[in-house]
């Protein structure tokens, strides 16, 4: 309860205030770590950092890893044939082995996306300080817990102490209030939140999502609209856990055994009344239409019934130029009605959209349709289990049976580090989380859209209103 | 970690906002799993054209540009990736001084992991160096970490803010884990409170 003595405080003060190892005036805060995810590309560098000091990991039980950026998603039985790629995965292998450290590896069914195994594994809990060399580590946040992405130096840094030096953010709360309308998705509202607040409008901000809009999302929707907060600007996104997320995780391999005396801990964390946020913004889930970017980064976004925006429509200079370059990349001229955009190839997948609950929305648009002669389309599921899901509810065959090409788990298209990548000048609708310039591929041009607005577009060859869909 | 304290360099402008750690340093060199080498790799994408050869007219390819250490750029420089790949990449093709309007926090702290000064500077003051450096040929500036201000040959003189703890770090080039353990003690008390 507060008091004059306990002022109130939010969900984020809360974390904090409990993971204080150590504040002084004039220097960083030490904060402990609960749980450290790891994967291939991020931490080589800091296993070999901890060998040349000769220091050990402190707690290789709070530490977790996977493989997941640079893995092919063919066939699992076959070499991997990118001979550096194979050099990084086996480097993490033999780290995980030398320092004893739980690793799920390729021929694991819980291999995945490590965003999407930590909470399906029940590893991502209220409460907890959850870091990874990611920076959408900010997706854990939906369960209540602060999560935020670290450079490999602060990877180092928390295998040796399992805290890590930090300035306390400010809190910004993003408030969105009434509901959503029908066909538009957890992705459109965080893709209109980002071009609302601009790329770096969360820079500096641990962001709060609230309101009645969010209080209705699932778990997995959460998990979307927490993952891009990053997009925004802000390394860290959360939201309140209440009975969603205590029916999500109840039952999962690695939630605490008394699990009820847990969710009594967990009902204490959500922001007080009277609390006081740094800064609050209010929307509307009514104006919220599904959204498409149609630029170099998440913020340049527009309603699917609207037309790309021309340089003029700016008036800052700095924007301006902004815009025309990213027409340019993306070989637009601005003007052009969203729902012309013809496209090549369409990728479902990455920690932002490869859930169950993706595929499922995906699916019951590809149902009984064929994938457009022009487009070539994947589905890449975000870990090993949710394919398994999938395949037991027969998505697998709805998908295959409309032309879209069924993969293993892995980050695949969203950053192309595997072979599954854009050609110069391809077009795509990905539901990953990143529009720059060349992340699916050098040259490759990409529109962050909903998994829903996804599949519509591969069938149709061009982007459409999922709200006329038939 | 490496100490900085005062540098005089050569200045290369930058004029793009939002440059992301995805095209400082593209993925296909991620792979590698030492920390060095990485510099002749920076800003690929932007560097070559499409046949593989060095595109001329690129910002950091103009002769007037070689040997630059200062690196001046608009606003929200180094979002997205939290790949640390990117400034152990500029920091290995020279730079040691970034000055933009503002960084992404993960990039920003970044840096000063790996002995670079990202400086942070009002939108007209970074408006007005961009001028300065269309001026004058090999246009110069000093930042120093001691009295945190950076300096021209042009009489300017700016003050810039630097959280004292980094401020400290930095000059000093103190690692980080070795700090933390001397508070090792706290750790293992903290530990015993919270285990259930
Ligand atoms: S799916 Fe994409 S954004 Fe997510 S962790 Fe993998 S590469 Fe990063």
């Amino acid at each position: 309860m507060p008091t004059a003595a306990n002022p109130p405080r939010t969900l984020f003060e809360k974390l904090w205030d409990n993971h204080i190892v150590y504040a002084e005036e004039g220097r960083q805060t030490i904060l402990y770590i609960d749980l450290h995810l790891v994967h291939e590309v991020t931490s080589a560098q800091a296993f070999e950092g901890l060998r040349l000091a000769n220091r050990p990991v402190r707690c290789p039980a709070k530490t977790v890893a996977t493989a997941d950026h640079n893995i092919p998603t063919t066939d699992r039985s076959l070499p991997i044939v990118d001979v550096i790629s194979k050099l990084q995965i086996d480097t993490l292998r033999n780290n995980c082995q030398q320092f004893d450290i739980t690793h799920y590896d390729l021929n694991d069914p819980r291999q995945g996306i490590v965003h999407v195994i930590g909470p399906e594994l029940g590893y991502t809990q209220p409460g907890m300080t959850i870091v990874c060399g990611d920076s959408h580590t900010s997706t854990h946040g939906a369960f209540g817990a602060l999560a935020f992405g670290i450079g490999t130096s602060e990877v180092e840094h928390v295998l040796a102490t399992q805290t890590l030096l930090q300035v306390k953010p400010q809190t910004l709360e993003l408030r969105v209030d009434g509901t959503l309308r029908p066909g538009v998705t957890a992705k459109d509202l965080v893709l209109y939140l980002i071009g609302k607040i601009t790329t770096d409008g969360g820079t500096g901000y641990c962001v709060e999502y609230t309101g009645e809009a969010i209080r209705a999302l699932s778990m997995e929707n959460r998990m979307t609209v927490c993952n891009m907060s990053i997009e925004g600007g802000a390394r860290a996104g959360m939201i309140a856990p209440d009975e969603t997320t205590f029916e999500y995780l109840r039952g999962r391999q690695f939630v605490p055994k008394d699990y009820e005396s847990a969710v009594e801990r967990w009902r204490q964390l959500p922001t007080d009344d009277n609390a006081k946020y740094d800064k609050s913004l209010k929307f509307q889930a009514a104006d919220i239409a599904p959204q498409v970017t149609w630029g170099t980064n998440p913020g340049l976004v527009v309603s699917v019934n609207d037309c790309v925006p021309k340089p003029s429509d700016y008036s800052d200079a700095t924007e301006q130029k902004t815009a025309a370059s990213a027409l340019e990349y993306m070989g637009l001229t601005g003007g052009e009605r969203i729902t012309d955009i013809q496209l090549d190839r369409v990728f479902i997948g990455s920690c932002t959209n490869a859930r169950i609950e993706d595929l499922r929305a995906a699916a019951d648009i590809a149902r009984g349709h064929k994938v457009s002669e022009h487009v070539q389309a994947m589905i890449v599921p975000g870990s090993g289990l949710v394919k398994q899901q999938a395949e037991a509810e027969g998505l697998d065959r709805v998908f295959k049976e409309a032309g879209f090409d069924w993969r293993e788990a892995g980050c695949s298209m969203c950053l192309a580090m595997n072979p599954d990548k854009l050609s110069p000048g391809e077009r795509c609708a990905s539901t990953s989380n990143r529009n720059f310039e060349g992340r699916q591929g050098k040259g490759g041009r990409t529109h962050l859209v909903s998994p829903a607005m996804a599949a519509a577009a591969a069938i149709a060859g061009h982007f459409v209103d999922i709200r006329d869909w038939k | 970690m490496k100490a900085f304290t005062k540098h005089t360099g050569l200045v290369v402008a930058m004029d793009r906002a939002n440059v992301d750690t995805d095209q400082i340093i593209p993925k296909q060199f991620l792979k590698r799993i030492e920390r060095t080498g990485f510099g002749e790799f920076l800003f690929w994408d932007w560097a070559k054209l499409d046949d593989g050869s060095t595109d001329p007219e690129f910002e950091l390819n103009r002769p007037e540009a070689a040997g630059a250490s200062v690196l001046l750029a608009r606003r929200n420089f180094g979002c997205g990736s939290s790949r640390e790949h990117a400034p152990w990449a500029l920091e290995d093709y020279g730079f040691r001084v970034i000055i933009a309007p503002s960084f992404a926090d993960i990039f920003y702290n970044n840096c000063f992991k790996n002995g670079m000064l990202p400086i942070r500077l009002s939108e007209e003051m970074v408006d007005d160096l961009f001028a300065r450096a269309a001026q004058h040929d090999s246009y110069q500036l000093t930042a120093n970490l001691e009295d945190c201000t950076l300096s021209d040959a042009h009489s300017l003189s700016v003050s810039f803010e630097v959280e004292p703890f980094r401020q400290n770090c930095l000059l000093n080039g103190l690692d980080d884990i070795g700090l933390t353990l001397e508070h090792e003690d706290k750790i293992t008390a903290y530990e015993a409170a919270h285990s259930k």
